[in-house]
């Protein structure tokens, strides 16, 4: 088991360093830094201007070093000027003998994210608070999404065929089919439009960050718990039939267990096991569903300045989310494996 | 002209609609009620034809939502029938019903043809078997016509981009100001934003989808199983360098996946079209090791085959990854007469992109779990090549599954194609697509509902008419 372990925890962190020097190549692709120089210096420079503004911002050497400096494995650069020394790890322009004192490797590792174009402020911070806001919306969305879906989908799944079960598919085979965008919108024209709405709820999530209520916070959890739920319900309810047609289950039915204590003790265990596996990995479309909500409702957390920052071409910050984001899914799918193991005694790792 | 009403001279049927809708409603939930509280029907079988009454209370309730059900279908159709006679007169309805008639009759063609020779069609004609899967298939083609017939400039009421003054937010059913002569003289469903119809851009917006969604699927799958099947028949290190491989992609969340892929920065690197110029290759390799795989011991039937096949696809596939005046320009300019709008390929190789891994998964799992059965052991014993063996005899036994998630994934593109619009990247702004759409709505939606909804209603509709039609098929091909 440890080393089962030890050998997914490798993989993810090589799954990791590739996948952000994939996103570091793009965000750093000439392009890219040309409409940096730009938005930094001014909109009206020549090419040489551009590529003298990158070489002196260190962005003119190769993706491989460059890459290695953003990480904090290789020290960053320096560059001798004639009124002083600059690098990657120096704050503005410093005398030779105050930049010999700054510490000469300074990437992620170290904890220094960088600095955010667009807000103008320390992306380490900015990406922290941000993050606490989507997990508030994210840890209420799966408080709603899976006891609902594991509800519906052992209800439909215990008797297969039966009404319930057909009339609960269908239900979820709706809300599989409406995605966020448009549940959202058919939420806020039902909820909170001022003309024909019944004017519930309020439309705009913006001050949910500070103060959440029922009234701002509530359809933003509904709509990605609605477009998710579907999905793990339909694995729940496969799951359970599958546990139902066991022979384990006939036998107890045979020595007379009731039906609900039939579901409760003997198959409802087994039955979940497979849509854990389902939660865990459904955590990528979560941030999907995260970053349409939070832009429809304006709900300023992780997904909106993921838009914001990709929009307005914020290499720093647009790097420190790709990080995080595909850290949470890398660990989802860690866990997800594990727990798998875990919780099914019948699968042996040799 | 007056404005028009919603349901003009047919205004006598809505009672009836509400009336049959309700009682629909109420059966169901008594239908589910009774399903739970009452026991089961003990399962006593009627041999033959031997009559049986309806006794149980539940048997009673499944009679109550069956007739309510017809009750509702004939009202709606009532209101299709009127609408299509009266036209105008009955209101916004009747004038959408009226507008769409050339795919009614398509439609009613499609099902009455099918349904005759269901008997024959195989797997297709299972599917008229099923409640669900009609429902299904119905909603799909539905929008599969429209789609087609709105390309033509068939049911649209006036051009998708045209702005028309004093139309700006105007609700469904306005009157246009000074219409000219033959010019239909209202905006069923209202105007948006820039004064523009919103029904035609709906109408419009369903052609956007079906000419990308169903291709992009395709590829999708062409290179999933390209490379699926080799996975899971081989395994060892192959294996686990494509599942690395694709779980990388998997692990990346989509959205900043197209962030990444979509800016202009990045399509003028020319990035895109380089990953097109692999993506589209997959095809090329299927074909060519498909027909090699089975002609390899009859040479000049192989060498007809593969030129027959390969060579009007290397063709198009070099007239559509070309592009002059871009970084990948192979062919000179005036061979290339298909050129593809930079827009529609980086969503369309994007979407590829995004889906192909999981097809790769689904594929993989499924050599798995074939390779280990007695006819493969049967092909490996009479000395058959491994291509062979993956191409004629695991692929053929994994279609049923295949064509399921076939189904199931031209939906999630859908919404995929949706998404993009959404936020705006990669479609031109004034593109009619259903995702731009809706963002353009959504942006006054608390005072304007109109220009929104219907585009979203429409998404909803055909995702969700494809979900049951993957639903219907996976059911009817469980029974065989």
């Amino acid at each position: 088991m440890g080393l089962f372990i030890l050998r997914r925890t490798g993989v993810m962190i090589l799954t990791a360093l590739c996948l952000t020097f994939i996103v570091f190549t793009l965000t750093n692709l000439y392009p890219n830094l040309e409409k940096l120089a730009k938005t930094q210096g001014n909109f009206r420079m020549t090419d040489e201007a551009v590529s003298s503004w990158l070489a002196k911002n260190g962005y003119s050497q190769p993706m491989a070093v460059k890459y290695g400096q953003w990480l904090g494995v290789l020290p960053g650069w320096t560059l001798e000027g004639e009124d002083g020394t600059t690098g990657r790890c120096i704050n503005g322009t410093v005398s030779p003998s105050e930049a010999a004192e700054a510490s000469s490797f300074c990437g992620i590792l170290q904890g220094d994210w960088g600095h955010s174009t667009v807000l103008q402020k320390d992306v380490a911070s900015v990406v922290w608070q941000r993050l606490g806001y989507t997990l508030r919306l994210m840890g209420w969305v799966l408080l709603l999404m899976v006891p609902s879906a594991l509800i519906i989908g052992v209800l439909a799944g215990m008797r297969e065929g039966s009404v319930t079960d057909r009339s609960l598919s269908t239900v979820s085979i709706l809300s599989t089919a409406t995605p966020e965008y448009v549940s959202g919108v058919v939420f806020i024209a039902i909820f909170t439009s001022s003309t024909v709405g019944l004017k519930w709820f309020k439309g705009s999530a913006t001050a949910a960050t500070e103060n959440p209520t029922f009234e701002n916070f509530f359809l933003p959890v509904l709509t990605i718990a609605l477009y998710g739920m579907g999905y793990i319900a339909r694995m729940t309810r496969a799951s359970m039939t599958e546990v139902m047609t066991a022979q384990y289950i006939r036998t107890a039915r045979l020595k007379g267990v009731s039906f609900p204590k039939i579901v409760l003790k003997h198959a409802l265990r087994n039955a979940l096991i497979a849509p854990f596996t389902v939660i865990m990995l459904q955590f990528p479309w979560l941030l999907n569903g995260v970053v349409i909500v939070e832009t429809l409702f304006n709900y300023k957390g992780f997904g909106w300045i993921l838009v914001q920052a990709a929009g307005n071409n914020d290499i720093e910050l647009l790097l420190a989310i790709s990080v995080v984001s595909v850290f949470v899914v890398l660990l989802t799918q860690l866990i997800s494996d594990i727990g798998y193991v875990f919780l099914n005694p019948r699968i042996r790792i040799s | 002209m007056d404005p028009l009403s919603w349901t003009g001279q047919i205004a006598f049927l809505t009672p009836f609609l509400l009336l049959a809708l309700g009682l629909l409603a109420l059966s169901i939930l008594v239908w589910m009620l009774i399903s739970i509280l009452v026991p089961e029907n003990r399962a006593i079988q009627n041999n033959g034809d031997s009559l049986r009454l309806s006794s149980s209370p539940r048997d009673f309730a499944a009679q109550a939502v069956k007739i309510s059900f017809i009750g509702t279908a004939v009202v709606v159709l009532a209101y299709l029938l009127l609408g299509l006679a009266l036209g105008t007169n009955a209101g916004i309805f009747g004038a959408l019903a009226q507008r769409f008639l050339p795919v009614w009759i398509v439609l009613v063609l499609l099902f009455a043809l099918s349904i005759g020779f269901k008997r024959d069609l195989g797997l297709y004609g299972k599917l008229f078997d099923s409640p669900i899967g009609m429902i299904g298939f119905a909603l799909v083609m539905f929008w599969v016509f429209t789609g087609v017939f709105g390309a033509f400039d068939m049911i649209i009421t006036h051009d998708p981009l045209a702005q028309l003054s004093g139309l700006k937010n105007k609700v469904p059913g306005t009157p246009l100001r000074n219409p000219e002569d033959g010019e239909f003289q209202w905006y069923l469903l209202g105007g948006d934003n820039l004064a523009r119809d919103v029904f035609s851009r709906m109408v419009k917006g369903a052609w956007e989808v079906v000419r990308i969604a169903p291709l992009a699927t395709l590829f999708a799958f062409m290179a999933g199983i390209t490379l699926g099947l080799p996975a899971g028949y081989f395994g060892g290190r192959l294996d686990t360098l494509l599942s690395f491989l694709a779980n990388l992609i998997l692990a990346f969340p989509v959205i900043l996946l197209f962030y990444l892929l979509v800016t202009p920065e990045i399509v003028a690197t020319g990035l895109p079209q380089y990953m097109a110029a692999v993506l589209f290759a997959f095809p090329l390799v299927f074909f060519a090791v498909l027909i090699n795989a089975r002609f390899r011991t009859q040479p000049e039937k192989n060498y007809l085959w593969l030129g027959a096949v390969l060579v009007p696809m290397l063709i198009l596939y070099l007239l559509v990854v070309s592009d002059p005046g871009s970084m990948l320009d192979i062919l000179p300019a005036a061979l290339d007469v298909i050129d593809i709008p930079g827009g529609i390929l980086v969503v369309f190789v994007s979407v590829v992109f995004v889906n192909s891994p999981t097809v790769f998964r689904i594929v993989r799992g499924l050599a798995m779990d074939i390779k280990t059965r007695d006819y493969v052991a049967a092909a490996q014993t009479r000395g058959e090549r491994p291509w062979y063996i993956m191409l004629w005899e695991v692929l053929p036994n994994a279609r049923g599954p295949l064509i399921v998630d076939f189904c199931l994934r031209i939906g999630y593109t859908t919404i995929l194609l949706g998404t993009l619009g959404f936020f705006g990247l990669g479609l031109p702004p004034e593109s009619p697509d259903w995702g731009s759409t809706i963002n353009e709505g959504r942006k006054l939606l608390s005072i304007y509902l109109h220009p929104a909804l219907p585009p979203a209603i429409a998404l909803l509709s055909l995702v969700l008419g494809l979900n049951l039609l993957a639903d219907g098929l996976r059911e009817e091909s469980l029974k065989d």
